[in-house]
């Protein structure tokens, strides 16, 4: 393998899906608040899916795979927290148009062209996420575009769609989904699969999160998904599902490439070998009667089988790494465990996890295994052991041919693992609970005529305006703070990188504190501290302890200050005090003269820190000590 | 083809049909992709394209302009041939289906939901249901349960009666759910039945993957080969896609717009619960009619002119009025409370009365019985010449009243039929936990 990759060279193409969770008062077809909830499910709701056939008369093939393994879900609900929609014992309500709003402001700002009719549709999705077995979604924008240095890329589609239930595990042996996240209004946009670099991805999700961003989209862990289209020459159209941080993508293409160059290599060492896939399955239970391998003489206990397929011209190749750590034969297993079984055993790796070399042998002789063939074993139920050898034969049969087209998952190592069949267009049919809406162009005109400010022209203009450092300008736009920063800045007269540090910095650190620092804002107390020091009543460094007291006790930032005793005093009281402590320090400034000014000026300020300048106390007491020093000559 | 008006003439001037494959050009946008029928009743100004993303999308005609590129073939819907053999092992059950949810289709010409589907497509969809029985399907009409009246009961009593002559073990009627429990009040008075006769539908379609459909069919299939010779409804017996409840088709009434549990059994428990296909009687004292105890009897005259009138605060006797001028032989009338209306309606009454005409009180309480008695209006009611009619549901009541005026038309006749218990409609006794569930 080498170590750099000609991405050009290998023919790389990328194609971005970002799905945005959006903040409205409520979700995409009922009233229930776009809120996840913790509590616990009041009761649970068991349904089962099957495939149902589209308008066009075609099943669509994820659809197929998932109805083959079992389709009983539990979903946790609620009476209050989510309804009968949810449930899919209710049909839906009508659109929500602040969502559709939202899409049409994102369609806008990456300059697409918007659909005159919003069609409902129902993406067949039978794994359990959508309790009806079908995601609702429609497509509202096509064919905009975002720049990059890389290059235009085309953002091809922008769908509103609802989000999937929460997939909590495993309750009573089925599979538990939770009510509260599905019907969240999402945006799902996707672009063409021209990004060649790793880095035009990356800055292609940057720019689209900013847009998102500029407009009401839910926050944090969970609200954002990202998922990859990768493909090269030879290769195949592989999506990968939740790419989470965009730091790490580059390593994940890399690690995705490397897997489909394994996997042609494989391929093309296959078809030299003229290698062979056979379909019959042979139970060998009675090879292992008395086996050391744990999982095998547990299944063979609890009544399941040890089933095995032969793999001609397979050896070698299962154990061969495609992506770092991961092998030829994690991909069979992956195929396999879909079924429900734990994992393959192939020869590559064995004699190993408690089988013997006899028992390989004696395999390889009932198979009559020649030097270059292989085995797989699967030991468990037999209706589990035999889909799950039935996936591993459709997936070998598939690395004769090429590299399958797939949906798999971003792993937290960058690597990949298989998720699903990709699905086909034919999982689509029309909502029928839902009338089409017409976008109306006079909306869209409206909205196009009110787009909001981009984070980056924000930043740039709270820079030029108010002139912020780029830290500061990017520390509010990042804290989404710069309409609360020019709220203060209309009505005072305070510095405004000092306004501008106390919200990025201060009230960060007060907020690690376990304040709530947003009512500050909400009262108006910020400005109101802001207003102290204008008048000079407070000094720049008594800021962030009377914010603390104003929320600590929940009063003015006049009170706080007063009861902090960090109220500015006149220049005369500060004159006194100096007076004080140079005239009880005679004996310092006998021995030491002027150079007794550091020591005097830390007594004065302990007295007077926060009360008074600090320019002036260094002032006042040079010229005090000078006026002492003099008359005591 | 639903399109009308501009998008009609549009398409008919390039001689498009549904199913082509179109370009559509405006001014700086291009869409390609399969002409879709739009949905009834939609603006003459947009057309349908499913793009080939699978999506559909809805384009504006308005300055556009369309080139086709490739004459498509019209989607259908095909499904493979059925090859059932028959099993003497098993038991042979009759599917007949009438329309409804729950043999349903996406109709991809309007967009909706269509009833569609032949008995046979219904099994296609179900396969399972061969394992169970000898499933002989039947489509005798394909409309929706709301459109349903007298004659269409008649109909199905009569395939009802050719199955079971036919040597079918028992039968079940695929019913649309909004006047379900109409329909199986009217079976039940119309046949005596030496075998069960299950009606069921669906709550949501049965082209979703969540259609309450099979489960509803499977339990069915399971009544039917139980040994309860009566007239039922087999519904889900909660939300959950596990048990449904069997319950008896006078009892029984539709309570919930769209849930799947929406049929329930009122003043009295269901029948029988049915879990993974076993049938279990849920109350032992609650007595029920046994396979092959009673001969096939068929008694299918009705008298279709009956009104159903439901009394309300303000309500004119002219209401009445009118339908005794216009030549109904029975007054079905919903009364408030214990089986009360305005002591204004009761000249009225007492005319329709006088002219022999059959008046009925049930109550919109649903639950509990009527009794006037208990209070003077009441009794003037009944001295009108009004027959309570105990703790029967008003639609069971209407439906029976429609069956006695077709058996008889004297009214000490009708009266002592209404107040005999005929097929479990009538129960003496109000048990405390014949009420509403669940807050």
């Amino acid at each position: 393998m080498v170590d750099y990759m000609d991405y050009e060279k290998l023919g790389l193409k990328m194609g971005l899906e970002i799905h945005q969770q959006l903040n409205t008062k409520k979700k995409l077809f009922c009233p229930c608040a776009c809120e996840l909830t913790d509590k616990k499910p009041l009761y649970h709701v068991l349904r089962n899916l099957r495939p149902t056939q589209s308008e066009l008369g075609k099943i669509d093939r994820a659809a197929f795979e998932e109805s083959r393994r079992k389709s009983e879900f539990i979903y946790d609900a609620y009476p209050y927290h989510t309804c009968l929609v949810e449930s899919d014992d209710e049909p839906p309500h009508p659109l929500n148009q602040e969502a559709l709003e939202i899409g049409l402001i994102i369609a806008s700002l990456m300059k697409m062209q918007v659909f005159d009719e919003f069609h409902t549709m129902r993406k067949q999705v039978i794994d359990g996420s959508n309790t009806g077995g079908f995601q609702r979604t429609g497509l509202i924008a096509s064919k905009g575009y975002i720049d990059t240095p890389h290059g235009r890329v085309i953002i091809e589609n922008l769908c509103l769609e609802e989000d999937a239930a929460r997939r909590m595990g495993q309750r009573k042996g089925k599979m538990e989904f939770r009510l509260d996240r599905l019907g969240i209004p999402l945006l799902e946009i996707t672009t063409d699969p021209s990004m060649k670099h790793p880095e035009q991805a990356r800055d292609v999700a940057h720019q689209i999160g900013q847009l998102l961003r500029s407009t009401r989209v839910k926050r944090g862990l969970g609200t954002i998904r990202q998922d990859l289209n990768i493909s090269i020459k030879d290769g195949a159209r592989v999506e990968v599902k939740g790419v989470q941080d965009l730091d790490s993508m580059a390593k994940l293409v890399e690690n995705e490439v490397k897997r489909q160059i394994n996997l042609i290599k494989i391929k093309n060492e296959l078809q030299s070998r003229k290698a062979q896939v056979y379909e019959e399955l042979h139970d060998v239970k009675e090879i292992f009667s008395d086996t050391k391998s744990k999982i095998i003489s547990k299944a063979v206990s609890t009544g399941g089988v040890v089933l095995t397929i032969k793999l001609e011209g397979f050896k070698g190749l299962i154990g061969m790494e495609v992506q770092p750590g991961r092998r030829f034969g994690t991909e069979l297993a992956g195929y396999a465990k879909k079924m429900g079984v734990a994992g393959i055993f192939h020869t590559d790796e064995l004699p190993a996890y408690g089988i013997s070399q006899e028992e390989v042998e004696a395999v390889n002789k009932f198979l009559e295994i020649d030097k270059e063939d292989a085995f797989i074993l699967v030991a468990d139920m037999e209706e589990k052991s035999r889909k799950a050898l039935l996936e591993v034969i459709r997936r070998a049969k598939t690395a004769l041919e090429a590299v399958p087209e797939e949906t798999r998952r971003a792993l937290e190592d960058a690597n990949t693992e298989y998720l699903r069949p990709l699905p086909t267009a034919s999982r689509m049919y029309v909502e029928t609970d839902i009338p089409a809406q017409t976008i109306s162009r006079a909306l869209l005109e409206d909205i196009r005529a009110n787009l909001p400010e981009l984070p980056s022209e924000k930043k740039a203009r709270i820079m030029e305006q108010y002139g912020l450092s780029e830290d500061l300008a990017n520390q509010l736009v990042r804290r989404d703070k710069v309409e609360q920063f020019e709220d203060i800045m209309v009505n005072s007269k305070v510095d405004a990188t000092l306004v501008a540090s106390t919200i990025s910095y201060t009230l960060k650190e007060i907020e690690r504190d376990g304040y709530l620092v947003d009512k500050l804002f909400a009262n108006n107390q910020l400005e109101e501290t802001f207003q102290l020091l204008i008048d000079e009543k407070v000094s720049k460094d008594a800021v962030p302890q009377v914010l603390m007291g104003v929320l600590r006790d929940n009063i003015s930032a006049e009170d706080a200050a007063k009861k902090l005793n960090l109220m500015m005093i006149s220049e005369e009281q500060v004159l006194d005090i100096i007076k004080k402590i140079v005239s009880t320090n005679g004996k310092l400034l006998h021995e030491r003269g002027q150079g007794a000014m550091g020591s005097l000026m830390g007594m004065a300020m302990k007295e007077l820190k926060a009360k008074a300048d600090g320019q002036l106390v260094n002032k006042l007491l040079r010229e005090e000590i000078q006026k002492y020093l003099h008359q005591n000559e | 083809m639903n399109y009308r008006g501009r998008v009609l003439k549009f398409l008919e001037s390039h001689n498009i049909n549904i199913g082509d494959y179109i370009q559509i050009n405006k001014k700086d946008e291009e869409y390609q992709g399969m002409l879709l029928d739009c949905s009834e009743g939609a603006d003459d100004r947009h057309l349908v394209l499913k793009l080939d993303n699978g999506y559909n999308v809805g384009i504006n005609i308005t300055q556009a302009k369309l080139k086709l590129l490739e004459k498509g073939e019209k989607p259908e819907i095909k499904l493979p041939l059925l090859d059932i053999k028959k099993d003497s092992e098993k038991m042979d059950i009759s599917i007949i289906s009438t329309g409804g949810t729950v043999a349903s289709v996406i109709d991809y010409k309007t967009g909706a939901v269509h009833p569609a589907f032949t008995a046979n497509d219904l099994l296609r969809a179900t396969p399972e249901l061969l394992e169970e029985a000898n499933i002989q399907g039947k489509a005798i009409m394909n409309i929706l349960s709301e459109n349903m009246k007298p004659d269409y009961w008649i109909e199905s009593a009569r395939s009802v009666e050719n199955e079971i002559t036919g040597g079918a073990h028992g039968v079940v009627l695929a019913h649309g759910t909004d006047t379900m429990h109409y329909t199986s009040s009217a079976l039940s008075f119309i046949l005596d039945s030496p075998v069960p006769i299950i009606v069921t539908g669906a709550q949501r379609s049965s082209d979703r993957p969540s259609s309450d459909a099979f489960i509803n069919l499977m339990s069915s299939v399971a009544a039917a080969k139980s040994e309860i010779a009566e007239v039922t409804v087999c519904m889900h017996a909660n939300e959950n896609d596990s048990q449904a409840y069997l319950h008896r088709g006078t009892k029984v009434r539709k309570m919930h717009t769209s849930r799947r549990d929406t049929f329930q059994s009122i003043n009295s428990p269901p029948l029988a619960q049915i879990n993974q296909g076993k049938v279990k009687i849920l109350d032992k004292r609650y007595k029920y009619k046994k396979r092959n105890e009673t001969e096939l009897e068929v008694n299918d005259s009705l008298e279709p002119k009956v009104a159903f009138i439901k009394t309300f605060p303000g309500i004119k006797s002219d209401l009445i009025d009118y339908f005794v001028d216009k030549g109904y032989l029975g007054l079905m009338l919903e009364g408030t409370g214990l089986g009360h209306c305005p002591d204004y309606l009761i000249p009225s009454l007492q005319r329709a009365n006088d002219d022999g005409i059959a008046v009925a009180m049930s109550s919109q309480c649903l639950y509990g019985r009527t009794n006037l008695n208990v209070y003077s209006t009441g009794r003037k009611i009944l001295k009108a010449g009004v027959i309570p009619t105990g703790d029967m549901l008003p639609e069971t009541a209407y439906v029976k009243l429609v069956w006695i005026l077709g058996q008889t038309e004297d009214l000490d006749e009708v009266k002592r039929i209404m107040q005999t218990n005929l097929k479990g409609e009538l129960e003496e006794k109000s048990s405390p936990k014949y009420f509403l569930r669940d807050y």
